[in-house]
C-alpha cells in the first residue's frame, strides 16, 4: 500500500476494517458455493445511505485490491450522480485505479445494467440489489420462502408470470425477470432489464450481487447457467429495438429514450454509454450524430 | 375399490403440557369414504385434524398414509418435503375460512392453477384451461376467471377455495368446518356442491363440523368428540338416529327442538 499516511489515519485500505472484510468474503465464498443462494451477511453502516448502492459497495470494498481497475456504472452510465460518487469513494479509500472502459476493468460495480462488451475472464461484475427475494411478492413471510427455496418450491415464480399473461397477453415483466441458477436456486437478477439476463448465462465473469439494507449476498460463478423462467407456449424474449442507437448506429444493444424538446422530439441512444462512445471512437455513426460526434450535452447519457 | 384403509390412524394423543389436545384416537379411513368429526368447540376435533394433516405433530401415537405405490407411509417419518409434496399433490386442504386457503390478490385463474404449476406443469395454455374447467365444475362463470378472490362472494370463494384443491385430482381432502360462516342457503347450496363432487370424485375425506347438519348430508360415517376423547363412533345415519351414548343424545336432541 503507498497511500498518503493522513488517510491511513482515517480509513482502513477500502474503508471497512480487515474483520469486516474477512466476513464478507466468507460471505461471498460461500455464495460462490451455492450459485444463486443468498448468504446473510452483517451489513454495515457505510457513508451513504441504504439505497445508494451499499450493499454492492461492501462487496467491492472487500474484494478490490491495490492494482485493481474499477468501472462503477448506473443504468449504463459511468457518470450520473451516483456512478460518479461511488467511483470518488474508492479513489479515495483505496487510491485505485479507475475507467469507463469496459475491457480496461477488473471489477465492474453497476446499477440496472449489465454492460454491453461480454466480459471476459478475471472480471468481476458487482451488483447493487435492493430486494434480493424473488419470492417476497407473493409471500411475504420470510420463514416461509426460505423454506421454499430450500425445498425448490418454486411454483409461485410461475403463478406471477400466469397473472402476467392473463393480464397482458404476454410476460410483461421486464425488469428483475427471474432466472434459474445452474438448474437449482431461482435468483432475482436485480431491476436489470430483461435484455441482460442472457448476458449472465455461462458468462466468463464472476457475477456478485449485494443487498445492504436486507444484508444478502449471492453469487454467479463463471461459466454458470441462468436460464429466465417462462413457459413452453409463451418462452422468454428480450426486449427488441425497432431502430438503432442515434448516436452510434448501434443495433442488439439496450437503448434509453431521450427527449430532445418539449415539442415531442426525442430520440434512442445507447443505455451503455462507454460502448456507444466507443463505437463513435471506432467511426460509427447514428442518424443523429452529425460529423463531428453529438452535441455533448446528449451524451451525458441517463434518462428515467 | 381396494380391501385397504387410506388412513390409518392409530392411538393418537396430543398433550398441551397437562392439558388434553385429544387422545387415545384410533381408526381406518376407507377409499372414498367421508367421516364427519363432530363436537362443541373445546372438543379436540380441530387438533384432530390437524393431527392427521400434518400441521400439529402429536405427542404420541402414528398416522399412516397410503400412497399410489399402495405402500403405507408414516407422516411424521417422511421428510418435509415430502409432506408438503403431498400436502399439494394427493392431499387437499379446506379452510374454514377462504383467505386462509386461496391468495387474495392473484387472480382466480392462478389460484386454481398455482397447484399445477408447483407440481411443473409449464405450459399456460393447459393450465388455464383446467383452471376454466375447474370454475365450471365449482359453478363459477368463467368470466370471472381473472378476478381477484376479493371480489367474490363469501360462498364464491369458498368454491374457488374447493377448485384450488381438486385440481390436482387429490385423493384425501380435509375439510374444517367447510361452510361455517356463510348464510344458510349459500351453506345448503355449497353443501350439495360438495355431495356431488365427493361422491363423483370418489374423494376421502374428513371433515369436522359442530354442525350436525352438515355431517348428516355428507358424511357415512361420523366420530363424536368431547373433552379430547372420542364418545361414540359409527355410521352417521346410525349415530344420529339412534344415539348411544349420553353425550351425542343430548347434541342429536338440541337439534330436534330447534
Ligand atoms: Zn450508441
Amino acid at each position: 500500500m503507498n497511500a498518503p499516511s493522513d488517510t491511513i489515519a482515517q480509513y482502513n485500505f477500502a474503508y471497512l476494517d480487515e474483520q469486516t472484510k474477512r466476513m464478507i468474503r466468507r460471505a461471498i465464498l460461500k455464495a460462490i458455493a451455492i450459485p444463486g443462494y443468498q448468504v446473510p451477511f452483517a451489513s454495515r453502516e457505510m457513508p451513504m445511505p441504504y439505497g445508494w448502492g451499499t450493499g454492492g459497495v461492501q462487496v467491492t470494498a472487500s474484494i478490490i485490491g491495490p492494482d485493481d481497475v474499477l468501472k462503477v456504472i448506473d443504468q449504463g452510465a459511468d457518470d450520473t450522480t451516483n456512478a460518479v460518487s461511488i467511483r470518488a469513494f474508492f479513489q479515495k479509500v483505496a487510491h485505485v485505479a479507475v475507467t469507463t472502459h469496459t475491457a480496461d476493468a477488473t471489477i465492474v460495480q453497476t446499477r440496472h445494467r449489465i454492460p454491453e462488451e461480454p466480459l471476459k475472464e478475471g472480471q468481476v461484475l458487482v451488483y447493487q440489489v435492493p430486494i434480493p427475494e424473488p419470492l417476497r411478492f407473493l409471500e411475504p413471510r420470510e420463514t416461509e420462502t426460505r423454506k421454499m427455496h430450500a425445498l425448490e418450491e418454486y411454483g409461485l415464480m410461475h403463478v406471477k408470470l400466469y397473472e402476467d399473461i392473463a393480464q397482458h397477453g404476454h410476460i410483461a415483466t421486464t425488469f428483475a425477470y427471474p432466472v434459474k441458477v445452474e438448474g437449482r436456486y431461482v435468483m432475482d437478477p436485480s431491476p436489470t432489464p430483461k435484455f441482460d439476463n442472457p448476458k449472465m448465462h455461462m458468462s466468463r465473469a464472476l457475477q456478485l450481487f449485494g443487498a445492504g439494507r436486507e444484508k444478502r449476498i449471492y453469487a454467479v460463478p463463471p461459466h454458470t447457467r441462468v436460464e429466465s423462467l417462462d413457459f413452453e407456449d409463451h418462452p422468454f424474449e428480450v426486449q427488441r429495438f425497432d431502430e438503432p442507437c442515434a448516436l452510434c448506429g448501434g443495433m442488439d444493444v439496450y437503448l434509453d429514450e431521450v427527449i430532445l424538446d418539449d415539442q415531442g422530439g426525442r430520440m434512442f441512444v445507447c443505455s451503455d454509454t462507454d460502448h456507444c462512445e466507443e463505437r463513435r471512437d471506432a467511426g460509427h455513426r447514428g442518424h443523429l450524430a452529425g460529423e463531428d460526434g453529438p452535441p455533448s450535452s446528449i451524451s451525458e447519457g441517463g434518462t428515467q | 375399490m381396494t380391501d385397504e384403509p387410506l388412513l390409518r390412524v392409530r392411538s393418537v394423543s396430543k398433550f398441551y403440557g397437562n392439558r388434553i389436545g385429544c387422545e387415545d384416537i384410533s381408526f381406518d379411513l376407507w377409499p372414498g369414504e367421508v367421516l364427519a368429526v363432530v363436537g362443541e368447540s373445546g372438543s379436540g376435533k380441530t387438533t384432530l385434524l390437524n393431527c392427521l394433516s400434518t400441521r400439529l405433530m402429536p405427542t404420541s401415537g402414528s398416522v399412516a398414509y397410503r400412497m399410489r405405490d399402495n405402500a403405507f407411509h408414516d407422516l411424521y417419518r417422511m421428510s418435509e418435503a415430502e409432506r408438503r409434496m403431498l400436502m399439494r399433490t394427493d392431499w387437499g386442504f379446506v379452510h374454514q375460512n377462504p383467505a386462509d386457503g386461496l391468495r387474495m390478490t392473484v387472480s382466480a385463474g392462478a389460484n386454481v392453477g398455482e397447484r399445477l404449476m408447483a407440481v411443473g406443469d409449464r405450459h399456460y395454455g393447459r393450465i388455464r384451461a383446467a383452471a376454466t374447467d375447474w370454475l365450471g365444475r365449482v359453478e363459477i362463470a368463467e368470466d370471472r376467471i381473472d378476478d381477484q378472490p376479493r371480489a367474490f362472494s363469501g360462498g364464491m370463494r369458498q368454491r374457488l377455495q374447493i377448485a384450488r384443491n381438486l385440481v390436482t385430482g387429490p385423493r384425501l381432502v380435509f375439510m374444517d368446518e367447510p361452510t361455517g360462516g356463510l348464510d344458510v342457503s349459500v351453506q345448503a347450496r355449497l353443501l350439495d356442491l360438495l355431495r356431488g363432487l365427493v361422491h363423483e370424485l370418489g374423494l376421502s375425506a374428513i371433515v369436522v363440523t359442530h354442525d350436525l347438519a352438515v355431517a348428516r348430508l355428507l358424511s357415512h360415517r361420523m366420530i363424536v368428540m368431547k373433552d379430547g376423547h372420542v364418545v361414540e363412533s359409527g355410521l352417521t345415519d346410525r349415530v344420529l338416529d339412534d344415539p348411544q351414548a349420553p353425550y351425542t343424545q343430548l347434541l342429536v336432541s338440541s337439534i330436534l327442538q330447534v
